[in-house]
């Protein structure tokens, strides 16, 4: 581990987003689903505003259903940390088009900021290997991006989830619609479905 | 320990099998239960499918929205005491107005000899209903081909989150043997 400064999450997303093309992205309630938006709406964008622990399974559904198609999802460790059964479920599956960001401030932004269990003990990177996924990474350098900017927007060998430290400053909120049964049809449209 | 199930003269496992199958059912969550054994079998037999196993029920009501906005049907096979689990996850179902067809056997109803079924068991249909889930109800092997019909028909066809229940009566009482 280095002892770099914490990156900064809206530009971490920026990074990420920035040459995406096919790529879906999912993104948990909360300063994720912020992040998301604040890198720019998109149709290919759906905004998670609860169903919290629900984030990656999500992504797995889509990721089986569409196999040549990029599936981002972006998360809090809030939200891994709820969700933590999906690492063993994907591994069971292995979609190579499934790539988990775990933006990790160590702290539940969104309710006061509370310390969350990887603040002091808990290594998401480690649980997704020890449940058998394939490729996992802690990014702690703004120089690693690039590279998992590219990753998420290809497919891979198998699913992988890279946790990605970030600072714990609370940014300005930048709140996407709320209205999931748009969400809903804007995505199914944008991949070629009836809206319902 | 050891299970009965009451097919009868009627096969209703491959009676699910094969309606799930005409309607073009591919992802098959599940969290095991005994009454879905057979079908679960079939399911990993069937090439076109995809079995998916869960480490809880309500991971099945996440990965059902996945599919669905991937253009891939689903249905979820759990037991009844799995439905608590999925509460809070089914508010993406009702917020997203996302279809849902899942298949949950009863415990807890009917010739229960472990008392800690009986409390979810007995509130199943209300968690559902709780989080307008429309309930559908089979309690003989006659009436299952038919009901789950009616289920994939409204959740593919009309976009509506159902769910059906497939009675202990139907399944039989699980037997313990010291």
């Amino acid at each position: 581990m280095t002892t770099s400064t914490p990156l900064d999450r809206r530009a971490v997303v920026a990074r990420l987003l920035q040459d995406r093309k096919n790529l879906v992205a999912i993104s948990s309630l909360g300063s994720a689903t912020y992040d998301l938006a604040a890198a720019g709406d998109h149709p290919r964008n759906f905004y998670l505003w609860g169903a919290m622990g629900g984030a990656a399974d999500i992504g797995l559904g889509l990721a089986i259903a569409q196999p040549n198609l990029p599936v981002l999802v972006l998360m809090g460790d809030g939200e891994a940390l709820m969700g933590m059964g999906a690492f063993a479920t994907i591994a069971q599956q292995m979609p190579k088009n499934l790539s988990i960001v775990i933006l990790d401030n160590g702290l539940y932004g969104e309710t006061g900021a509370q310390a969350s269990h990887t603040a002091n003990a808990t290594d998401l990177a480690a649980v997704a290997a020890a449940c058998g996924i394939p490729e996992t990474e802690v990014i702690e350098d703004e120089a690693s991006l690039a590279q998992i900017a590219q990753r998420i927007n290809a497919t891979g060998e198998g699913p992988a989830v890279f946790v990605i430290r970030i600072d714990g400053a609370e940014q300005p909120r930048c709140l996407p619609s709320r209205d999931g049964v748009m969400l809903k049809a804007r995505l199914r449209q944008e991949l070629g479905f009836e809206s319902m | 320990m050891q299970q009965e199930l009451n097919t009868g003269a009627l096969d209703w496992p491959k009676e699910i099998y094969d309606i799930l199958a005409s309607y073009n059912v591919v992802q098959v969550p599940y969290v095991p239960d005994g009454g879905h054994a057979e079908l679960i079998k079939r399911i990993h037999g069937d090439p076109k499918m995809r079995p998916v196993s869960l480490t809880t029920e309500e991971e099945g009501i996440a990965l059902a929205a996945g599919a669905w906005l991937g253009g891939q049907r689903s249905a979820l096979l759990m037991q009844s005491s799995g439905v608590g689990n999925c509460v809070n996850m089914m508010s993406l179902i009702k917020a997203c107005r996302f279809p849902l067809l899942t298949l949950v056997t009863m415990r807890g109803e009917w010739g229960e000899f472990n008392p800690w079924q009986v409390p979810m068991g007995s509130k199943t249909q209300q968690a559902f209903e709780m989080m307008d889930i429309h309930v559908l109800r089979a309690e003989t092997a006659e009436m299952v081909g038919d009901t789950v019909r009616a289920a994939a028909r409204m959740a593919f066809e009309g976009g509506t989150a159902v769910a059906v229940l497939l009675s202990q009566r139907l399944i039989g009482a699980k037997v313990f043997v010291k």
